[in-house]
């Protein structure tokens, strides 16, 4: 049993949760994602690290409400329970791997969306407290709806909002941002990407027009999260990649987005079924 | 010479209804159906049987005792060489094992070995079960010993070795105990609740200590077990966990799945039931392509789920490698076979869902290196199948996780671990068996192969 020792709505659908999962927290790094199941009925949700603390032995999590299983994520209370956390899985992002001679002198630029903005936050502080030269832009649809701008800021040197309907930061989606900042000037060697699939698509497409490489951070339909069931299925470069084990960070030039965005759906009529039944 | 007794036939669920639900299809021995056909056993002077089992459970003296009505003694029998044998009774390949060395196979029907295995076990459920000749309350050794995963390998191993009053630790990557026996088998041959808990929780009850959500080699790795926690000992037993794909066009559609994540979802996570969230997709029209027991087993859940289903092998009925009795009940439930029959491309509709399955026909041609004869396509023969989902068990291969994360251990080219036949593998102090070095086989071998490292492990531990 995991314990929630911190309990946040960061808008009225995403919520923050700090657990205790002290075998977790010492071996989490930055790109890694972990497999909740709220209680015994439910599903086993992968949700990428937000943030770990090996001394205080907790990690965190963010979490949107989307179907039956999330809500009963989110249904927790500070105190209570989770029955399962399972994790680290996947790869640390790649520069978890480089040595200093390698990193020194990247300039990253991370282009977060909704919910992938809180995983972006232990990759910006990993960097950042390195000494690399580190840019965020985080986007999202309106100024209520930006998560982490507080944590980030502190995590990087310059961090960029923008909004769909332009009430706070630039007026437009964060490509459009990126875009804007490099036709001012600004270099990149690196992008990172984490969102919605197809943020991640056109973030892709933006970075590719503009020469920077890109990672992106996939968060496909998974059971085990180990290898062993194969949902999470990616066409990477022409060849079949298990996210889980593979990834979930890949070279988004590779990555097959269009069909990586219908396998995502692959069970939204049972979800709908189960979210019925839920709500209900 | 009196008339021989027919072997005792053995009551099942009706297939017509079974097709519709996830209750076991075997009802099982009662006691005076046990008695009567333990009662045709030879006690052959050198049985057999016993030979050909991987665990060398004592059949004829635990057949004895039932043939004399003592239940509880026949488990204390059972229970020397095997901690799962209501599991056993159900799962394993009888004909090509005991039974199939029984005496009286070679003129009619071998004793129904399985069967009563499965009767003593279920028979004395709840009993503790203290195996004769093992003192139960062994003063412990001190020695802590790991065991990487849950399944029919790491409990048999646990088991042992908890016996002999070492420290054990099963650490298990899933949220449920079990392995392949919780996520792989399903409901209706092998009942979770009913029979799988109990032996696990008689595996707990020897003193074995099991962690689940553990991942060694993410959460933890052998080395931080090791070096950080006291273990010194280590039983990889992790199976062989990651699906094969054919690599045919159309694999990534919606509606193609591996028969592990199939399985898992209705085994481990309950798909089947009202009550949890898992979702699964069986569509109308099911085809599954292998012809193993994990094909039958996936075979037969979709049908439960509601869809007409098809088993595309590309060889012959003889070569399948299932369990005669699945492939019997497979066929009884109303499971289309398509032998001789092998996929080409799955195809899809505009939205990128399944909608055929193009296979082409198959002869058997030359006998290939294995003495099988190999299956060669018919130029010209190729047809669809129409279909929404696709479940490819094909076999599985072992996770390359251990052995990536852990310095001094050796895998060979098809994954597995290098070990000897008791299960040292190239690092001291660390052993391995079942799948995880032998590729995908059965819950027996592997149970055989726990045990036999156990004894290794146990040796080890006192020389060291």
């Amino acid at each position: 049993m995991f314990r929630i020792l911190k309990r946040e709505m960061l808008t009225p659908n995403i919520c923050k949760m700090v657990v205790s999962a002290p075998r977790i927290a010492k071996s989490a790094l930055p790109g890694q994602f972990l497999i909740v199941l709220a209680g015994e009925k439910g599903e086993r949700i992968p949700l990428t690290i937000s943030d770990y603390d090996r001394e205080a032995g907790t990690v965190t999590i963010v979490t949107q409400l989307i179907g039956a299983s999330s809500a009963a994520i989110i249904a927790k209370e500070e105190g209570e329970f989770f029955r399962d956390v399972v994790g680290p899985l996947g790869n640390p992002s790649a520069f978890v791997g480089m040595s200093d001679e390698q990193i020194k002198g990247q300039r990253y630029m991370f282009i977060a969306g909704g919910l992938g903005t809180a995983p972006v936050y232990p990759q910006a502080k990993w960097l950042h407290d390195r000494g690399v030269a580190v840019d965020v832009i985080i986007g999202a649809r309106t100024k209520d709806l930006l998560i982490y701008t507080e944590e980030l800021g502190s995590a990087c040197d310059n961090l960029y909002l923008c909004t769909d309907d332009g009430s706070v930061g630039f007026h437009g989606v964060g490509t459009a941002c990126l875009e804007d900042l490099v036709s001012k000037g600004k270099e990149y060697t690196q992008a990172v990407a984490i969102g919605p699939m197809i943020m991640m698509k056109f973030a892709t497409l933006t970075c590719k027009r503009l020469g920077i490489p890109i990672d992106v951070s996939l968060n496909m339909l998974m059971v085990d999260g180990t290898g062993m069931c194969g949902a999470c299925r990616v066409t990477v470069a022409g060849k079949t990649k298990f996210a889980c084990v593979d990834g979930p960070e890949f070279n988004g030039y590779d990555v097959d987005f269009d069909e990586a965005m219908r396998r995502l759906g692959q069970y939204r009529a049972e979800e709908a079924v189960e979210k019925a039944k839920y709500v209900k | 010479m009196a008339e021989r007794i027919p072997r005792v036939p053995v009551r099942e669920q009706d297939p017509k209804v079974r097709a519709h639900n996830f209750e076991e299809v075997c009802y099982g021995y009662n006691l005076e159906e046990a008695t009567r056909e333990a009662s045709r056993c030879l006690h052959c002077k050198n049985p057999r049987c016993v030979t050909a089992c991987p665990v060398a459970v004592k059949i004829p003296e635990f057949i004895a005792k039932v043939k004399e009505g003592d239940i509880a003694g026949a488990a204390a029998v059972i229970a020397e060489d095997s901690s799962l044998p209501a599991v056993c009774g159900r799962v394993c390949p009888q004909e090509s094992q005991c039974e199939g060395s029984c005496v009286l196979g070679v003129k009619g029907e071998p004793v129904a070995i399985g069967k009563l295995e499965r009767f003593v076990a279920d028979f004395s459920a709840g009993e503790t079960m203290s195996p004769s000749g093992v003192v139960s309350d062994d003063p412990t050794t001190g020695h802590k010993v790991a065991i990487i995963g849950s399944g029919p390998a790491g409990l048999a191993c646990a088991s042992d070795l908890a016996k002999w009053g070492h420290d054990v630790t099963i650490f298990e990557a899933l949220h449920k105990a079990g392995g392949v026996l919780e996520y792989g088998i399903p409901e209706f041959r092998l009942p979770k609740d009913a029979v799988l808990k109990r032996e696990i929780e008689s595996v707990k009850r020897l003193g074995v200590k099991i962690e689940t959500d553990v991942i060694i080699g993410r959460t933890v790795t052998i080395d931080s077990l090791m070096d950080n926690e006291g273990f010194e000992a280590v039983f990889v037993g992790t199976g062989a966990g990651l699906p094969k794909f054919m690599g045919i066009p159309g694999e990534n559609l919606n509606g193609v799945f591996s028969a592990n994540e199939f399985l898992t979802r209705n085994n481990l996570m309950k798909a089947f039931r009202e009550d949890y969230l898992t979702p699964i997709h069986a569509g109308k029209k099911c085809c599954v392509v292998g012809g193993g027991n994990v094909a039958m087993d996936a075979a037969r859940t979709a049908l439960r789920l509601g869809a007409d289903t098809t088993i595309v092998y590309r060889r012959t009925e003889v070569e399948l490698p299932a369990r005669k009795e699945e492939v019997h009940h497979a066929k009884e439930e109303g499971i289309d076979f398509q032998m001789l029959t092998n996929p080409v491309e799955i195809i899809g509709d505009e939205n990128g869902w399944v909608k055929a399955l193009k296979c082409i026909r198959m002869e058997l041609g030359e006998p290939d290196e294995s003495g099988r004869r190999s299956p060669v396509p018919i130029p010209g023969s190729e047809f669809e199948i129409p279909t929404e989902t696709v479940i490819m068990a094909l076999g599985t291969a072992p996770n390359p996780l251990i052995v990536n994360t852990t310095d001094g251990l050796q895998a060979t080219r098809k994954g597995g671990l290098v070990a000897d036949e008791e299960g040292r593998t190239t690092r001291e102090g660390i052993f391995a068996g079942g799948d995880a070095v032998t590729g995908a086989a059965t819950v027996i071998l592997a149970m055989g192969a726990g045990r036999k490292a156990a004894k290794a492990i146990d040796d080890y531990l006192k020389n060291k």
